[in-house]
């Protein structure tokens, strides 16, 4: 190493000949001169539907001048619940994070409200259903953006000839693609005859009674449509009503035509026993219909999602919204709102649906009839009546509308499947009622 | 172990440089200095979160209070708490036992074949041992799978009836046992297959000199000589078993009924999943006392023999 000696004389010269370039020099914006912004997006099981957000990240990224790094978390193995439930924890993580369901409210403390993003995209886009509001809004507070990416819902997905062969249903008919639907008589009365008509055609209804999310789902919107409510908004613990009382002895007429295995489905049976054509009907977003079209073409372009059927208090369908949430120990939090708002324009969401073939559903009212939904096939329009276009059924979530921290637990336990496992399986009306309520009370520790 | 230190004398008045060579040379320092990577690492893996589990068994659900034992009275008051117990108590015990009488008839196998042939057979038993369980798990839920399982499939064509092996209680109980003494009777194996051959083959001969049948060598030779081996081998094996967590929750997620839930499966479903990270704590460190107990008797008696040798 060379090394010189300075004189006095020399270095003050210097010094002073380098304060004078660094005072007089412009300012020049740095390319990331925003800073660092870190997400945690769900990685998408649809190929391909990453890009189309990581693309618009980019382009915010670009405009902002924020360097953005993105880590796409996969669902599978519960991965995305522990990363959150860890970043909860040490209080540190990503900038932005998606989140299932009941995990805003779950964190409620630790994110950051989101009313000026949320209410300026609800007079963009519109109003959102009052499942997503129930869910991210919180005490006057939005906790969290509703995402388009992972947002889904879990109506019917029937085979268009098998429904027509043995129930003698024109699903198509009924639920056309690309106009209203004519649903009047889909009610819970014709749904049983068709579970029954199927499961005598030796091509039963799939419809799980698991804990599992879509087991709950379906559970779920059947007691929402009986107005059978285990714990009502106030926290109290109402499970002895006759409306529960009625959606399990219809659930008990259900599962008779159902098969015998069903209280051990978890979320990949009901797919498995469609793409498989093993049964007429299951409840699921078009994931099955998706893997059906790469893997039995022939039992895809027999598929048509739809509405749910009616019960006497509505017709109601399961939404599972996904949110994006920013900690309050989050580093950047204008710079994670101004990408929420970004990635939630209508042109955004448009092209995230899209790239995951109509699986993901914005949660705003104006955003239900992209061209994706209409177009998607075969057969063409199986997707039309997936977002809801025309308003046909109230969007819903199981245990709602229990205190959020209650009604996760009911949710995750599985608490209502296994009140229909139980009934089922001969269990006195009175001690399941029992069972139920007392494994309720147990959610109610602060 | 000699230690310098207790023949010798640290000089205090002296340099200390010479004082810290001293205790430099002292084997006990180098025995500590060369233990000390793990005694970090187990203070960080093991004894850090295992500190914050009784930790967090101690706070309310939304964790800004001490309850103290709060949520251990609260468990007991549970009956789904206790039906975990008595599962976990039938899957680890029933699977142990399993696990120990296969390994035993499996190391006799394969210590009577010639050794030729032997390591052959001894790395193909080991081999549901040595796969991740996850994925060799994965494989029994396509064989039990409530659509299109396997075994179903041969019942079928043999004019049987389907067996809803994990959407019925006691079918679900069994599938989780088997699968798990399937992964475990391999290290049984092997354990017991050292402790075969470490058996004087002159105490065989003594004793059949003395007239004595198969049986009674098994009995009064084998088993005697392999005791504290199996011991040990089924405590450990207790341990794991009663920590098990990927079986269950590959296989069954805890269904039918919350009847296959098992400690970690249910810690997991109410601390993780449902949100109560104190209450999930609190589950996970039920399996201590149980399996203190255990240890404590297991290791008492192996001590008792080791003085009476």
């Amino acid at each position: 190493m060379v090394s010189r000696k300075v004189s006095r004389r020399r270095f003050v010269a210097g010094t002073a000949a380098a304060s004078t370039a660094f005072v007089a020099a412009p300012f020049v914006r740095g390319a990331y001169a925003a800073g660092k912004l870190n997400v945690g997006f769900w990685d998408h099981w649809v190929p391909g539907a990453n890009a189309a957000t990581e693309t618009l990240i980019k382009e915010w990224a670009d405009k902002e001048k924020v360097e953005v790094q993105i880590d796409f978390i996969t669902s599978q193995g519960n991965k995305l619940l522990l990363t959150t439930a860890a970043e909860a924890q040490a209080k540190s993580g990503h900038d932005i994070l998606a989140m299932a369901t009941f995990l805003p409210a779950r964190y409620s403390e630790q994110l950051t409200p989101m009313n000026d993003v949320v209410e300026q995209l609800i007079k963009d886009n519109g109003k959102v259903n009052a499942t997503v509001e129930y869910l991210g809004k919180i005490g006057g507070k939005w906790l969290a953006v509703p995402a388009t990416v992972g947002s889904q819902m879990k109506g019917p997905c029937s085979r268009i000839d098998l429904m027509k062969d043995l129930a003698g249903i024109d699903i198509q008919a009924m639920y056309p693609a690309g106009a209203p639907p004519k649903a009047d008589n889909w009610n819970l009365d014709t749904f049983l005859k068709a579970a029954e008509a199927c499961h005598k055609g030796g091509k039963p209804f799939g419809i799980g009674l698991g804990t599992t999310s879509d087991s709950v789902d379906t559970i779920g919107a059947i007691f929402h449509a009986y107005g059978a409510v285990l714990v009502d908004a106030k926290g109290e613990i109402v499970v002895k009503n006759d409306q529960v009382r009625q959606a399990l002895d219809y659930y008990k007429k259900l599962m008779a035509f159902l098969p015998p295995d069903v209280p051990s489905w978890d979320d990949s049976s009901n797919n498995k026993w469609l793409i498989a054509g093993q049964g007429a009907l299951i409840m699921n977003p078009p994931s099955a219909w998706a893997v059906a079209k790469r893997d039995a073409p022939k039992v895809a372009e027999q598929c048509w999602t739809h509405g749910f059927p009616a019960g006497p208090k509505g017709r109601f369908g399961p939404f599972l919204p996904f949110f994006w949430g920013t900690w309050n120990f989050s580093k950047n939090q204008s710079a994670a709102k101004s990408l929420l708002a970004y990635l939630s324009q209508a042109s955004s969401a448009e092209k995230m649906v899209a790239a995951s073939g109509g699986y993901d559903l914005p949660s705003f009212e104006k955003l239900t009839t992209f061209k994706t939904w209409a177009e998607e096939g075969p057969p063409k329009g199986t997707l039309y009546h997936y977002p809801n276009p025309h308003n046909h059924q109230i969007l819903s979530i199981a245990a709602a509308p229990a205190p959020h921290k209650i009604a996760e637990q009911i949710y995750t336990q599985g608490i209502a499947t296994q009140m229909a496992v139980r009934y089922y399986k001969g269990e006195a009306m009175d001690k399941t009622l029992d069972w139920a309520a007392k494994e309720i009370e147990g959610f109610m520790r602060n | 172990m000699a230690d310098i230190a207790a023949r010798g004398h640290i000089s205090v008045t002296g340099d200390s440089r010479s004082s810290l060579h001293k205790l430099m040379q002292r084997k006990s320092t180098i025995a500590f200095l060369m233990a000390l990577p793990l005694i970090l690492l187990i203070t960080l893996l093991v004894a850090y979160p295992a500190g914050y589990a009784v930790y967090l068994a101690t706070l309310n659900k939304g964790m800004t209070r001490f309850v103290g034992l709060g949520n251990f009275d609260f468990l007991f008051g549970r009956d789904t708490f206790w039906m975990v117990v008595y599962q976990s108590c039938l899957f680890a015990i029933t699977a142990v036992i399993f696990k120990a009488i296969i390994g035993f008839v499996v190391a006799h196998f394969v210590h009577n074949i010639p050794s030729k042939g032997q390591r052959k057979w001894r790395g193909m038993l080991l081999v549901p041992w040595v796969i991740p369980p996850a994925m060799s798990t994965l494989a029994w839920l396509w064989l039990f799978d409530p659509s299109y399982s396997a075994f179903n499939w041969i019942f079928e064509h043999i004019g049987l009836d389907r067996i809803a092996w994990l959407g019925e209680t006691g079918w679900a109980r069994f599938s989780v046992i088997l699968v798990n003494v399937w992964i475990g009777a391999p290290f049984f194996m092997i354990m017991y297959l050292a402790a075969l051959k470490s058996v004087p083959e002159q105490l065989y001969e003594a004793a059949a000199i003395d007239g004595a049948t198969w049986w009674q060598r098994i009995w009064y030779v084998t088993l005697p000589m392999m005791r504290n081996i199996i011991a040990i081998t089924a405590l450990f094996s207790l341990i794991v078993t009663f920590a098990n967590f990927d079986i269950v929750r590959v296989l069954t997620k805890g269904d039918p009924l919350n009847t296959t839930h098992i400690f970690g499966t249910w810690a997991f479903r109410v601390g993780i999943e449902s949100g109560d990270i104190p209450l999930g704590a609190t589950v996970s460190l039920f399996m201590v006392p149980i399996l203190a107990v255990a240890a404590t008797f297991i290791l008492r008696d192996i001590t008792k023999r080791g003085s009476e040798v």
